[in-house]
Parts: C-alpha cells; structure tokens; sequence
C-alpha cells in the first residue's frame, strides 16, 4: 500500500520574497500562469508535456477553479484538483500528484501556489471583503462565526499562544530554547538569496526583545507575509529522466485532518503530525535518522517544537533540549528549514507551504548555494494547515 | 456599503453571534443566564457546540440538559496586539479555552482576573454579558 516511489519532482519555482512588492499587479491565475512556465522551464519541459494540474483556491472563482485554470492555462488534463488545506497544500498537492502518476493517470502534473498580495482592482467590480477574520469564516451557520470569532478566537496569532502556553504548562518552557529556532533559520535566511531576511541576522535576545503579539509568542517568533509564489512539477519516471534536474522521488506521505478550531480538537497536545509522519516515513521504508535534512513548517516556533516531537525526531516534551542541543543550520547537525524557512524567508500566502517543498528540492537537486547541506539525499517535509489541524507530509529522495 | 439590514457594519463593529435553527436553545437559556448544552445518551457525552447529530458517531439522539457552566481554565492567550481591528479596545485580551465539568470546551474569554494571576486547570464560573441590541447573551469566564 502507498507509494512506490515512481514519482518525481522535477522542477521547481520560488519567487524571491518581497515586503513591498514591486512589479505589476496579477491575478491568481496570471501568477498561476507565469509560476507554471518557470517551473515547467526549470524541469526542462515544455508545456505539451502537462497533463495534470492542482490548484488552491483563486481569487477570481470560488468553484468551478480547476476548469478555470485549465482554460487559462489551455491544457487539458486527465488529473484535476483543488485543494483546500491551508499551509498543508503544498505538501498534499504533492502527493496527490504522485499517486495520480503512479495510477497512471497521467505523466506531469502543475502544483502551484501563487502567493502575490498585489491583485488588480476595480471599482466596477468590488471584491468581495471577508474581513479581518484570516482563516476563520464569518459567514452565517459557520461554527466560527458563531462560537469563536465573537470572543475573539480568530486567526492564528491567539489560538498558537493558547498551544504555546498549554504545551509550557505540561513540558516547561524555555523561551531561549523557542528564539533559537528563528535565530538559526535566520542563519540560512541570510545563505538564501531571495529570503525576506537576507543579510539580517538576529540573536536570542533580539527574539525576546520583539513585541509580545500573544503570550508567550513573540513578533520574530510569527511569520511575516510577504509577496511571492511557488511551485513545482511532478512527474513520471519516463518524464523525469528526460528532464534536467535531480529527480527528488517521492516515497512516502501521510496526511490527517482533525478539527477546525484548537478548541473542539480531541487531543490537543498530540497533532495529526503523529500519525502523518508515521505514515510517511513507513511508506517510505526509513528511519528518523535516515534523513539528511527536515523542512518543518514553522508559522510560529511552537509548531516546530511539536512537528520535531510528533514527527518522532525526539520524544515528547524534549523538543526545547532537542533544538538548544542541535546546530539547526543548513552547516549543522540537524539542518532545519535550510532555506531560512518561512520565518527566514517570509510567508507568501499559501506559497509558505510550498517553501518546505521547494526548500527540500533544492537540497536533495544540490542546487541551494551557499546553504547548501553536503551529500543530501533524504528529505522530511511537513505541511500544517490552521492551527495543527490539518497535516501532511512528505518523505523525498534523490537517486 | 458594509452597513447590512439591520446597521451592523461588518468591517467596523464587533462581530457578535448570530444564533440558527439548531443553536437557538443554547443562545435562547443563556438569555436566562443559564447553560444548556446537547448530550448524546449512546456517546454518554456531552456535545458542544450544537449540531443535529453526535459528533464521531452520527447517532441521532441529541438532548438538551443544563449545567452548571463551571469549568477549569484549559489553556488561553494574552493578545497583547488586537487579533482584529473590531476588538482593539478589548487589548490586553484574554483569550481563553474553558472545560466544562461536564467534559467539552468552549471558546471565550476571561474577565475580572489579574492576567499573572491565571493557572491553567483554575476553577472558573460563568458571567454572563447581555447585548439587548444585537439579542444575545455571551458567556464568559471568572476565577471561581
């Protein structure tokens, strides 16, 4: 069951993070278009060679997306999803790519996440506002909107300090041992040219110093939004070796989704991490320490703190020792988020998930520069939707 | 143009709860200021929030039953920044996840409480807050 590793990703794109976006303003679907050229050139492909697109949701269509997009692009496809997953996009975009090939459905397949903040507007056409609720729904009959948002448990911010400070009163917490994280993955920010914080380099005391946003997290503890966009084909093992890239082989993931809000989850303390990586590295056939690199989704340090503990790097409630007692950099012992991760590199929407990704290509490609991690082979990629709730992962491999 | 039926401008007010077909008897005893909450005889669990049937078993069996409201604080936050523009005057806010004795939990927010001064697994009770104007009682929480 599972995988058998006979799919590839080939080819990547990921724009340089930008804070204030320059260059003209684009739809999704024209970022959808340019981000799946580059990716597609990447791989040295052409786009004759695309059967098989997945898309998140676009700014111009709220159903009917994957038609839409394969109209845009003008290729037709056996393969066609839309994924609603929040940061897990990425890495469950990949996967289903994968089975799809394997199935024989179809020979290359578009994973793209535009993350471009600068969309053309029109008077005459007004967006639609959703308000300031980020990933909550205000709408009518909507559980959040009913029972969270009044009180103010919206967005992310509030419900990963209520984790940060449940994980502490059970397993102690060291708010050094958190500031690390975002020191060392500012180490390989500043390796990764096109990070948000290239050439800006901070301390344990500049974390702690930074704002309090919601206790016990700080500001250089959340990720910034940024402008970018990523993507990345998967292909087929006849495709892969005619294009130009390492292939990176995909040969395992998992995938669970729990619950919407931190407050209704069942197991608070336990993500869907657990079961997702087991599954991934047991379809894959290795071990823990078999990886040369993790990329671990961190919107905040808390979540890497309990991905490292649930994906089995260290036991449960250790996750503050494990990261004071490893060199987290693209040199060191336990290279994490050797990109700078996203709060190196900057969250560009829905392309922060694709970051892990694209992060973990580059590496196992050797093609991340200055930060690159010698001889890397193994790969372990996490993708975290909400707030824990919905989880993937990937385990990837170069030949 | 954001300004709905009823006045409510939904980029500037406080987005208050609006109670449906099946959560009215919950909005409708905390109007008394009492808690009334669904409880699924073959789960043997109480049920929060209100649905038509039990969650993880779908069993059609759904009850009303008050309780007591009191609880222990589980986990929460000090939004030391407003998570919306809407709830600005609200910083330093204290976001919080309380567990009803009865076993589940409910999204709100404490009052009358010295932020140093909160323990998770405190023992909490309920305040109620009526807001004639929008037809509805929310509940929050105090050290017991």
């Amino acid at each position: 069951m599972g995988l058998k590793g006979e799919a590839a990703i080939v080819g990547y794109v990921e724009l340089p993070a930008e804070r204030k976006p320059t260059g003209d303003p684009l739809f999704s679907l024209e970022q959808y278009a340019r981000l799946s050229a580059a990716a597609i050139a990447d791989a040295g492909l052409s786009a004759g060679d695309i059967n098989g697109i997945i898309t998140p949701g676009i700014r111009e269509a709220s159903s009917f997306v994957p038609s839409t997009v394969v109209e845009y692009l003008g290729i037709p496809v056996n393969f066609a999803e839309i994924i609603d997953l929040g940061g897990a996009c990425a890495a469950a975009m990949v996967w289903r790519a994968a089975a799809a090939i394997e199935l024989g459905l179809c020979d290359a397949v578009l994973c793209i996440t535009p993350g471009g903040t600068q969309v053309p507007q029109s008077d005459r056409k007004p967006r639609p506002s959703f308000g300031p609720w980020g990933a909550s729904s205000n709408l009518y009959g909507s559980p959040q909107a009913e029972f969270d948002i009044p009180y103010g448990n919206l967005g992310q911010n509030g419900p990963y300090g209520q984790m940060a400070r449940l994980y502490g009163s059970l397993y102690g917490y060291d708010a050094r041992a958190a500031a690390k994280i975002s020191v060392d993955q500012r180490v390989n920010a500043c390796a990764t040219p096109g990070a948000a914080f290239y050439g800006k380099p901070i301390t344990v005391e500049d974390v702690l110093a930074s704002p309090m946003i919601a206790d016990p997290l700080h500001m250089l503890e959340i990720v910034m939004p940024v402008s970018g966009g990523a993507g990345v084909v998967v292909a087929s093992a006849d495709v892969a070796r005619r294009a130009k890239n390492r292939p990176v082989w995909i040969d395992g993931f998992g995938e669970r989704v729990a619950y919407k809000t931190p407050t209704y989850a069942q197991d608070l303390m336990n993500s869907p991490m657990v079961q997702v990586a087991e599954s991934a590295f047991a379809m894959a056939g290795i071990g823990r320490s078999d990886i040369d690199m993790a990329s671990i989704y961190d919107c905040y340090t808390i979540t890497v703190l309990m991905s490292l503990e649930d994906a089995g790097f260290c036991a449960k409630g250790t996750a503050m020792d494990f990261v004071s007692s490893h060199d987290l950099t693209f040199r060191g012992d336990f290279p994490l988020n050797t990109g700078g991760g996203q709060l190196g590199y900057g969250q560009a929407g829905l392309a922060g998930g694709m970051h892990h990704v694209c992060d973990a290509t580059r590496q196992i490609q050797g093609r991340a520069g200055a930060a690159q991690v010698a001889d890397c082979n193994r790969a372990f990629v996490s993708g975290n939707g909400g707030i824990m709730s919905e989880q993937t992962a990937l385990v990837l491999r170069g030949d | 143009m954001a300004t709905n039926y009823i006045g409510v401008n939904e980029l500037t007010d406080k987005p208050m709860p609006v109670k449906t077909p099946t959560s009215a008897p919950f909005w409708d005893a905390l109007a008394e200021h009492r808690i009334r909450i669904q409880y699924s005889p073959s789960l043997g669990e109480y049920v929060f929030y209100p649905r038509v049937l039990a969650p993880g078993t779908l069993a059609d069996d759904l009850e009303w039953r008050e309780i007591s409201g009191l609880g222990t604080l589980f986990t929460y936050t000090i939004a030391e920044r407003p998570v919306a523009p809407q709830f600005a005057a609200d910083v330093p806010q204290l976001l919080a996840i309380v567990q009803w004795d009865e076993g589940p939990r409910i999204s709100t927010e404490i009052v009358n409480a010295d932020p140093a001064a909160l323990v998770l697994g405190m023992r909490l009770r309920p305040v109620f807050f009526d807001y004639p104007a929008h037809d509805v009682t929310m509940l929050r929480y105090e050290p017991a």
